[in-house]
């Protein structure tokens, strides 16, 4: 290849919606791209988005602004996010919104033929772009075309159905490259490159039964995790409000259901009594009848509260035994809903109706909490616009040279809680980034291929080879799938919604206990091709690491902060834990060890700043600090 | 009660190629279960109806809510998810307790139920399935689409690249080059778009060789297999039309033409 650029290589690996945002963009920028992925990128489970993407486009004479979007999502996230990364993907998104419009993503649209935009949780604005309700699939469909289109030029070779096993480090700990496996013929090879994106989504399959895909392990980051890279906030688990019960898994019944006017309730019982926001005790509706106990305690954002609070309720109400049929259950009711709004909500309405035999246009659906998304993740960093050492630094960059990450793999945009249609936007907006800071990292550092010892290679595929060859000479009684279950039972149980100290010390317990006995598994395929048996133990080794680190940073974190609510210890404690969780594994014990640090508060000082969704009216936040340069900074 | 220990039985041709053999697994009827979580279960206690201590089978999933086109294969010979196909309804629509898993036919056998469908993305790159772009510096938004053609596009678009239209179409076979009705639909969204439209006959020439749309029989099984409802047969007529167009416009040597 003659062209300049090639002589930059970058291996990206994962294929949803933050791996193909990097791929287009450091192809576009020059850049060879691998992509890695255990699956067709098309498949990835950026597909299962649902209800849509925020942009403050303001196109609904709303007075809607960037800096509006960015105060609701600092505040969504209960002030634990840095705010410097959240504005500047802020001011980005209505450009990733146009971007994508001209990729000929099918968003909904008005009379007019302008994009649509609806409601949803955590702000009174409407500014989420949709396409029906399966954004997630279109807008990844909408990368995977432009990235086929790199494809179709040699810009990107797709490496699919191959699974990342671990960096190649050379000696001053400086990624070089991965080592990857063909999930077929389960042959070991390298990759080499100047830089590596990780963008493997979230480690949603630990708790089993959420609403993630199968492919969402979380075990890419945890290998990175036994080399050194740092982890963030691990403990910062959304659970959904609204999913769909099953065996095999959780399906979502999207937050923009609501978002379109879909209502939760229960049957009331004046005789049983609540305590509302405010401290004060209500009755629990009128006996008999309809009772929308979220539209009763949160009047100013209703149904459309944030997905913590709505799940606490939902479990608080069922705990009271005002379930639906007495059970862990309430209904989302969408059928007093007019046929248009219907039409938009077809393809979850779909899901609900083929899941369950029952047609939710005639009776009220029944839903119940689910494991959903991680805020937490590797650790990345980000020099912010006006800082002096912006250009010394590199935005997305875990703590390897070389490593970046992007996606829900990382930790950065959403605290200690993510507001709904956030979570696309966050990962299309760093996916972009990596491939702004790459080209930068590789022009300016001495990453080049030829000084590179060719061992490093040898020994980083031999290290892989020894634990495959431990995994298929186990010869005990354990079965792998049978101790996954073990795990997230007790972890369902035990750090999801509510947590207390007792169990999450009896869980991490639990958890070296299955760590013990997961030596002595056999595996019961030995098959040398395409054997998942293998390979889900492989997987399963890193997914025990995750779930210290969640559990181990639970039990620590004595306060209550977004999705983390411990009731033992009732408030929000800024003085104490207005910080960061950092996750480091330590060889000695084979357990995380936790150290904390500062959260960025420049542009919003939470003290003083009230999480209200009760009384909350739309206003012009007044942010501090923002750079005069921000604009020339972003990706776009 | 009886009903509290009922079950049934996945029987599943598996193997490799040229090795494929029959076995069956008796499971545990659970309210609600999918098909997967039948697959899943064996993995949990791989034995089969005989007693004996088996391999698990090996299937590819993902999603399991059927929007990601992973879990295709043959349930009692019908191309469909997995995931979507409940086990009790279909005990009680077939009467039968057994329910017969076997791979796809029109791919490359893998392992068990799996095949690859890599031919379908490949065919992807050959009819520039995706929209040109200069760039992906701000540009500002795409054209205006009206809503009635927003809601055709989106029902084009969200073709799972599942296979199992492929699978069921009888042109696509040993002794033809047919690409399947998949294309003809992504070839219809795209051009479909005001800018997409652009290169409209870049798509279209692909579709006019050997293997293209000539090879079509109309047998009409693509769209009743369909699970995401694609209005396959329209998209093929419609192909067929605009093709003709290009016939016309390269005879006459006329200008691409709205």
């Amino acid at each position: 290849m003659t062209d300049r650029g090639f002589d930059k290589k970058v291996v990206v690996v994962g294929g949803g919606l933050a791996g193909l945002s990097a791929a287009m963009k450091l192809a576009d920028a020059g850049c060879l791209v691998s992509i890695v992925s255990v699956t067709k990128v098309k498949r990835s489970h950026s597909v299962c988005a649902q209800g849509g993407i925020n942009a403050a486009i303001n196109s609904k004479g709303e007075n809607d602004s960037p800096i509006i979007h960015a105060y609701d999502t600092i505040k969504g996230g209960d002030f634990l996010a840095n705010q410097p990364p959240i504005l500047e993907m802020c001011y980005t998104a209505p450009r990733i919104i146009e971007m994508l419009d001209r990729f000929g993503c099918t968003f909904n649209r008005t009379p007019e033929g302008f994009l649509d935009f609806r409601r949803f949780g955590g702000t009174l604005y409407n500014r989420t772009a949709f396409c029906g309700a399966s954004t997630g699939q279109q807008l990844l469909y909408s990368l995977d075309e432009q990235v086929r289109r790199f494809e179709a030029k040699g810009r990107v070779v797709k490496y699919e159905n191959h699974e990342f096993m671990r960096l190649v480090l050379d000696e001053n700990g400086i990624a070089r490259g991965i080592v990857y496996m063909d999930l077929f013929n389960l042959k070991l090879d390298v990759l080499e490159a100047d830089a590596v994106v990780i963008a493997t989504g979230g480690p949603g399959l630990i708790f089993k039964k959420s609403t993630n895909s199968t492919f969402c392990t979380g075990a890419a980051v945890g290998r990175l995790y036994r080399q050194g890279m740092k982890y963030a906030n691990g403990e910062f688990i959304q659970i959904h409000p609204t999913a769909i019960p099953g065996s095999d898994k959780l399906r979502l019944i999207s937050e923009s259901v609501r978002g379109e006017g879909g209502r939760i309730w229960v049957y009331g019982d004046s005789s049983k009594y609540i305590e509302s926001p405010s401290g004060k005790l209500i009755p629990c509706g009128i006996t008999g009848e309809p009772w929308y106990f979220l539209e009763e305690m949160y009047p100013a954002f209703g149904n459309l509260v944030p997905r913590d609070i709505g799940s606490r309720e939902v479990l608080r109400v069922c705990e009271l035994g005002l379930g639906a049929d007495g059970g862990a259950q309430v209904y989302l009711d969408v059928t007093h809903l007019p046929e248009e709004t219907i039409k938009k909500l077809e393809s979850v309405l779909e899901i609900y109706r083929k899941f369950t035999g029952y047609d939710p246009t005639k009776i009220p659906m029944k839903i119940f909490p689910a494991v959903h998304y991680s805020m937490g993740g590797a650790w990345v960093d980000w020099p912010a616009a006006d800082d002096e050492d912006r250009m010394q630094r590199f935005r997305q960059m875990t703590n390897i040279p070389g490593c970046f990450a992007a996606g829900e793999c990382e930790y950065q945009y959403h605290g200690a809680n993510r507001l709904g249609a956030n979570a696309l936007l966050a990962c299309i907006f760093a996916g972009l980034v990596t491939g702004t800071e790459i080209p930068r990292y590789i022009a300016g550092s001495d990453t080049k291929a030829k000084n590179r010892d060719d061992s490093m290679y040898a020994e980083a595929i031999e290290a892989e080879e020894k634990i495959k060859k431990d995994l298929f000479a186990r010869n005990g009684k354990e079965n792998v799938h049978k101790l996954h279950d073990e795990l997230s039972d007790i972890l369902v149980k035990n750090v999801t919604v509510k947590r207390n100290n007792p169990d999450l010390k009896l869980t991490m317990e639990k958890i070296h206990t299955i760590e013990d006995r997961f030596k002595n598994i056999s595996l019961d395929d030995k098959s040398r091709f395409a054997n998942q048996t293998y390979a889900f133990a492989n997987q399963f080794i890193y997914m025990l690491d995750l779930a210290k680190i969640i559990t181990k940073g639970a039990l620590l974190r004595n306060e209550f902060r977004g999705a983390h609510f411990k009731p033992e210890f009732p408030k929000r404690d800024d003085e104490n834990w207005l910080k960061t969780t950092i996750a480091v594994y330590d060889p000695k014990t084979g357990d995380p060890s936790i150290s904390y640090e500062k959260v960025d508060t420049r542009h919003l000082d939470p003290q003083g700043e009230k999480r209200d969704y009760t009384t909350a009216k739309k206003i012009i936040p007044k942010l501090k600090n923002i750079p005069a340069n921000l604009e020339r900074q972003l990706p776009l | 009660m009886e009903d509290e220990r009922r079950f049934y039985t996945l029987r599943i041709l598996r193997g490799s190629p040229g090795h494929q053999y029959m076995e069956e697994f008796l499971l545990p009827l659970k309210p609600h279960e999918n098909v997967i979580s039948g697959l899943m279960e064996i993995q949990r206690n791989p034995i089969n109806a005989k007693g004996e201590k088996v391999a698990p089978v090996v299937w590819e999933q993902g999603c399991l809510e059927e929007v990601c086109g992973s879990c295709s294969m043959l349930i009692n010979g019908k191309p469909r998810q997995a995931c979507s196909c409940l086990v009790e309804p279909l005990i009680k629509e077939t009467n039968s307790s057994v329910i017969t898993l076997a791979p796809f036919t029109k791919f490359p056998l893998v392992r068990d139920l799996i095949v690859d469908r890599s031919i379908m993305f490949e065919n992807l790159k050959k009819v520039h399935a995706w929209i040109e772009t200069d760039g992906l510096y701000d540009k500002g938004f795409g054209p205006k689409i009206s809503q009635e053609k927003q809601q055709v596009m989106y029902v084009l678009s969200t073709c799972m690249t599942c296979g199992c239209c492929t699978e069921a179409c009888p042109q696509v076979n040993d002794k033809s080059k047919f690409v399947g009705p998949q294309i003809m639909a992504q070839v219809r969204l795209f051009n479909a778009h005001p800018t997409g439209k652009m290169q409209r006959d870049l798509r279209l020439r692909p579709l006019m060789e050997e293997g293209g749309i000539a090879d079509c029989g109309n047998a009409q099984n693509c769209v009743r297999v369909c699970p995401k409802k694609l209005p396959l047969t329209d998209a093929i007529a419609g192909i067929a039309r605009d093709v003709n167009n290009v016939v016309l416009r390269n005879l006459f040597g006329l200008p691409d033409r709205e």
